[in-house]
């Protein structure tokens, strides 16, 4: 039975109706041989005829594509030759919608994108913004402590997240309820800060939206002084276990160069042992002043990703650590008053304080021309903002560059040759949040 | 006779000071957004330059995107630039020395084509499909030019600055219509 499917050209096509030059890009020859050498095979010599294959269509709507991705799968028997992912489903044209928003309400644009892990979307955002202009040197040191507290513990919760669904996809359903147990402890603490437990838009160019709330420093503590039990559960539910090895060991494994050239990032580069860390690398906020170590892997498969993303939750409560012992006092936002709205009590005594009040929230605030990418590490990757201002309180242009949405490209390498019922292990393994591809 | 040398040194000093302003790299116009190193590229050196980047150490191409300037053609440029209306804009990053190079090329709207980098980063097909279907712009020699976000039938490209974003029309209750 033949169809016209929706998407059209996005779609996995039979090898027929390929050139050449496509089925090699399709099955990867790219990355393994170079185009003279692939062009003198003209077909790669070991993979069957059409009648031997089938494509079959998995999701937009399956339990462990983690949202809307859909892939399309070309297998033989169980073994998959070529794997397309299709997207868009998610899509709402975010990117324009950062083009109407000013930059004092862009926040809440940004943190919709990779929701599990808003408030470094907010942080790349304000700090592209705070590049622009000009301000990013005179941030008060408070708020950097307390941005990296947030951004800290938001990559514990969104890997916590990543240990539930990574657990539920593959059969070890009660790692679900754990895995959101302990996620939902840190949402807590944010619900307590931010007032929200996700799309905070908290951090906001120029510092944060408020200070902390009296008792923080018992709640994260509380935080700290659980998790290290419940990860030494994980381990023995998860890590040690031969069938969780079995399912993951080997399983959609990527070289160094593959995941350079196709820009995978984090957990993806880090698995197939390439040490880059911005926040040793590249060192924002005050990364440089904490002690924490880089966590790689050496098989680029998904057990060393999932390995990666459960030590990686120890070193961020050992960053936590420090920034608890290190917090200074002062100010959480620049007293800039070009983007800095007026404290509450001023407005009721000053009308000088009411109107600058009111412009900063209906006007904005002007940002000067130019263009810049600030680039910082979310729990997935590099996230890159990318903002080109006019001279208006809205930007002309951003664009984020969303770690996911490029990740996502590693999946045909990951699977080629792998069996379907990996396929599974291997997206969640990818950890795409499809809010993110999709913007 | 006598200020002919005054004068040709101050035409080597006026050299020198647009030299100065006007740095180069690979011979393209480099300028600074910001403390960032950008490079202007011209569209038929894209590649090659690129491709002496990558040579160079600059392995991971992070990000490519587009900018429309339709509403803001008197943007900042290098004096031998002549702005367009599409710019493209690639981040290539060095992990081994970590350091950043930002590309910018522009396209003009009559013949908004540019090469692919995909032969040299394979990691660049997403993005080149987005710009794509965001931008109208074709990559040459992209192995899958098809839209990548928006269905495969949509009219027109939505990032576009003359793509009108859609609006819900409000009724107010008891208006005059």
């Amino acid at each position: 039975m033949t169809m016209i499917a929706d998407e059209g050209a996005q779609e996995l096509r039979p090898r027929s109706e390929l050139t050449a030059r496509e089925l090699l890009r399709e099955v990867g020859s790219v990355l393994r041989l170079s185009e003279a050498e692939a062009a003198k095979l003209g077909d790669l010599p070991e993979d069957p005829d059409e009648d031997q294959t089938m494509i079959i269509n998995m999701g937009p709507s399956h339990p462990s594509t983690h949202g809307v991705l859909r892939l399309m799968l070309e297998l033989q028997g169980e073994t998959v030759l070529r794997c397309k992912p299709i997207i868009g489903y998610l899509h709402t044209g975010m990117e324009k919608t950062g083009e109407q928003l000013t930059f004092m309400q862009g926040g809440t644009n940004v943190t919709r994108m990779d929701y599990a892990s808003p408030l470094n979307n907010e942080l790349v955002f304000s700090m592209a913004t705070e590049k622009l202009l000009g301000i990013d040197g005179d941030i008060p040191e408070r708020a950097q402590w307390m941005r990296m507290l947030l951004s800290e513990l938001n990559r514990m919760s969104s890997h916590l997240l990543f240990m539930a669904t990574n657990g539920m996809d593959l059969g070890a359903v009660s790692m679900m309820i754990y895995g959101w147990r302990e996620r939902e402890e840190v949402l807590r603490f944010f619900q307590k800060v931010t007032g929200l437990r996700m799309n905070h838009n908290f951090v906001r160019p120029g510092g944060l939206a408020a200070d902390l709330p009296p008792g923080w420093r018992d709640d994260v503590l509380r935080i700290l002084d659980l998790l290290p039990e419940r990860l030494e559960e994980y381990d023995i539910l998860m890590t040690g276990q031969p069938i969780w090895r079995e399912r993951l060991q080997g399983v959609g494994v990527i070289t160094p160069n593959e995941a350079l050239a196709l820009g995978g990032t984090r957990p993806i580069l880090r698995s197939t042992g390439v040490e880059w860390d911005l926040r040793r690398h590249d060192p924002y906020l005050r990364y440089d002043e904490v002690e924490f170590d880089i966590i790689v892997g050496s098989y680029g498969d998904a057990f060393d990703r999932y390995a990666i993303r459960l030590n990686e939750i120890r070193e961020s409560m050992r960053i936590v650590r420090q920034i608890l012992d290190r917090m200074p006092e002062g100010d959480y936002r620049i007293q800039d008053k070009k983007v800095t709205p007026p404290p509450r009590a001023r407005i009721d005594e000053s009308m000088e304080a009411l109107i600058h009040h009111f412009k900063i929230f209906t006007e904005g605030f002007k940002v000067p021309e130019g263009e810049v990418y600030v680039a910082i590490e979310s729990p997935r990757g590099e996230i890159g903002c990318y903002i080109a201002s006019d001279g208006s309180p809205t930007p002309y242009r951003m664009h984020v560059r969303a770690p996911s949405f490029v990740n996502i490209q590693c999946l045909p390498h990951m699977m080629r040759g792998g069996l379907v019922a990996d396929a599974v292990a291997v997206i969640s393994s990818v950890d795409p949040v499809l809010g993110e591809v999709d913007r | 006779m006598t200020d002919t040398p005054e004068a040709q040194s101050e035409d080597a000093t006026e050299e020198a000071e647009a030299s100065i302003s006007e740095p180069e790299m690979l011979g393209c116009p480099m300028t600074e957004s910001r403390g960032q190193i950008v490079l202007h590229v011209a569209r038929d050196r894209y590649v090659e330059v690129a491709k002496q980047l990558a040579d160079e150490g600059y392995a991971m191409c992070v990000d490519l995107t587009a900018v429309d300037y339709l509403k803001h053609m008197d943007r900042e440029l290098p004096t031998s630039v002549i702005g367009e209306r599409f710019e493209i804009v690639v981040n290539l990053l060095d992990i081994t020395h970590s350091r950043r190079i930002r590309l910018r090329t522009q396209v003009p709207e009559a013949d908004a084509t540019i090469a692919t980098l995909f032969d040299l980063y394979p990691g660049t097909e997403a993005m080149e499909r987005e710009v794509f279907d965001m931008f109208g712009i074709s990559f040459e020699g992209h192995p899958d030019p098809s839209r990548i976000l928006m269905p495969e039938d949509w009219n027109g490209y939505p990032l576009r600055k003359d793509f009108q974003v859609g609006t819900i029309p409000v009724q107010f209750k008891g208006a005059a219509s």
